[in-house]
């Protein structure tokens, strides 16, 4: 098969492939790149030439930078920890026999099908308006006094419905795990004196280990760039600022393209050390 | 101490009845063996007095005291597993100390009794390995390893050589056979290979569809099977069954007659019949013969260098002394 009529015929066939990736990938890429570089103010005179690594000095020494990198992080982690440990309790759930088994399944992974706008429109207006949200009837309810959820808990409220959209898909890929799991170990685990618990914790978690790093690095890479629920939510206000949208600040409210590219370049460079980083992890996972 | 008696113990699993009312003693440190085909509910007898099962109805005693809704653990059972089900994440040692951590045993006990079971079993060499870095025959010990180091009232196998190639299995089967001799402790092993059976029992019961069909001895089981099933499911090749006018001429409905017990020769016997497919063992051939008018074909066991082939005309001599006779209700006659 290796000829070499085949191997060139076999390049010309990729070749609208790879073009159209590179041109995907390398396209805005460069063109970040190069923006990051320049004084670029689209309303206030446009381009107007190089201005060396003064965009990567200001978009560091501005007062917002570090409540945006702490406020990514806050999110990231916070959803992390909640969709591990409720996706593990809801696969193990799951993986019970019960009546009704393939409605209750499909129920679970309903909210990964609804888009990131509409949840947190519908998180927004249904369940958190302080006035009509179906919080603030219970908090009425039980004569409490309606929480302004987004901007008096706004950091919880973002995690909460971030959670919300991200645990069906934690469970899914735990729930999976779980199945592949030998029942003769559990019953092994069971005459050997292991209660439940400490079968969960010596048998089914680090059974798990494998498929919850995979679940953290996926979920860590799609977290770092969340949008659209913060947009519509609380719009960056009340420390809901994440580097993503401080990015988007700076080139849309403040209309200066080449800070906003300067942004894009260190959130390059921090996803790919957090990829870096959970790709080891990972491989020293998948070795044993 | 590990002497278990089951009391009209039953199981089913919705509307199916797996195993009816069933009584059975196994005396202190015997090795009792139950055996029968696939489906017989020898697995799920086990798995009842293991605990892992609830049973529906009956009791189950272990040393005299009533055990059936004591759990698993405290029944003082170790059961090693067809799968062996080694902890894949923990090492040698560790899986083998693990009934032990449940115990809540001081460190040193532990360390003491793992390094007893890894010298039992040979498992020095590769006691801080994983499981998934040994072959079937070594995880098969570490199975056994942690099995013993509970220092248990009563071994439970289950199908535990199933996964081994041919030559391990008889080498594992001659290693079980001595821990028990070693051991002296109760063991019960399921099987389905009637060759474990016979070589490593010292009470073999013979299940069918839940009921018990025969207990006894191998030696017993082999010399009076109670009824047919027992009678073609012992002994391999397959004792012979003949049923018709030849039988009637014996007084009964069926007559077993084992391969071993029919010698074959040129001429002279009072049946005989043409040579069909012939199994050369080297120490023993078994001959298929047909056309013998016996409706069936007649499997014979000779010596490996008696010399028929194929289409040979041979004729057949049966031991009357070590003839089964089975009435029509399928039952040993007298």
């Amino acid at each position: 098969m290796a000829t070499k009529a085949s191997r060139s015929a076999a390049r010309l066939m990729m070749a609208p492939a790879v073009i159209l990736l590179l041109g995907w990938m390398l396209v805005p890429l460069t063109m970040t790149l190069w923006f990051s570089f320049r004084r670029y103010l689209p309303l206030r005179g446009g381009d107007q030439g190089w201005t060396g690594f003064d965009n990567y000095v200001r978009f560091v020494t501005s007062s917002a930078f570090w409540p945006a990198v702490q406020a990514t992080l806050v999110i990231v982690g916070g959803v992390l920890i909640i969709t591990v440990c409720l996706g593990v309790l809801l696969a193990i759930l799951l993986d019970q026999p019960m009546w009704g088994q393939g409605i209750v399944r499909v129920l679970v992974i309903a909210p990964f099908f609804v888009m990131p706008t509409v949840s947190a429109l519908v998180w927004k207006n249904m369940f958190m308006d302080p006035v009509n949200g179906l919080f603030a009837h219970v908090w009425r309810f039980f004569g409490a006094e309606p929480l302004s959820w987004l901007s008096e808990a706004s950091m919880p409220s973002i995690i909460l419905i971030v959670s919300w959209q991200w645990l069906p898909f934690a469970t899914l890929i735990l729930l999976t795990a779980i199945q592949s799991l030998d029942s003769e170990q559990l019953e092994a685990a069971e005459m050997d004196g292991a209660p439940k618990l400490k079968q969960f914790w010596f048998i089914i978690l680090p059974h798990l280990s494998r498929a919850i790093t995979i679940v953290i690095l996926i979920q860590t890479i799609f977290l770092l760039s969340i949008f659209a629920e913060i947009f519509v939510t609380t719009g960056g206000a009340f420390g809901t600022r994440t580097l993503t949208y401080l990015i988007f600040q700076r080139v849309l409210e403040s209309q200066n393209v080449g800070l906003g590219s300067a942004g894009g370049v260190y959130a390059i460079i921090l996803a790919n050390i957090v990829a870096l980083f959970l790709m080891r992890i990972v491989g020293k996972n998948l070795d044993n | 101490m590990g002497r278990i008696t089951l009391d009209k113990v039953t199981k089913s699993f919705g509307d199916v009845e797996v195993i009816p009312p069933l009584d059975l003693t196994i005396e202190d440190g015997e090795f009792t063996v139950f055996v029968g085909p696939s489906g017989c509910g020898k697995s799920t007898l086990l798995r009842l007095i293991a605990g892992l099962e609830d049973i529906t109805s009956g009791q189950i005693r272990i040393d005299g005291n009533d055990a059936t809704s004591v759990p698993p653990a405290r029944r003082g059972l170790a059961m090693v597993f067809q799968s062996y089900a080694l902890y894949p994440h923990m090492s040698v040692r560790k899986n083998i100390a693990f009934p032990l951590r449940m115990a809540k045993l001081d460190q040193a006990e532990i360390d003491r009794r793992v390094e007893g079971a890894a010298s039992v079993l040979n498992l020095a060499d590769y006691i801080d390995r994983k499981p998934g870095q040994l072959s079937g025959g070594q995880r098969q010990r570490v199975a056994i390893g942690r099995a013993i180091v509970r220092e248990p009232a009563a071994f439970l196998f289950d199908e535990p050589l199933s996964n081994l190639d041919a030559a391990l299995r008889v080498g594992m089967r001659l290693e079980i056979s001595e821990l028990h001799k070693r051991l002296e402790t109760t063991m019960i092993y399921v099987t389905h290979d009637q060759v474990e059976a016979m070589t490593m029992a010292d009470k073999i019961v013979v299940l069918r569809a839940g009921h018990i069909e025969q207990v006894g001895s191998p030696l017993e089981l082999y010399r009076t099977p109670r009824n047919l099933f027992v009678a073609g499911f012992i002994g391999s090749p397959r004792m012979n069954l003949i049923s018709g006018p030849e039988a009637e001429k014996h007084g009964c409905h069926t007559l077993g007659i084992r391969p071993e017990h029919i010698e074959v020769s040129a001429e002279g016997g009072p049946w005989s019949g043409v040579v069909g497919v012939s199994e050369h063992l080297g120490s023993d051939t078994f001959f298929h013969i047909h056309d013998t008018g016996l409706d069936e074909t007649i499997t014979v066991r000779a010596d490996g260098e008696v010399g028929f082939s194929h289409g040979d005309r041979v004729s057949l001599t049966p031991r009357e002394d070590v003839m089964h006779r089975f009435g029509a209700d399928g039952l040993r006659m007298a």
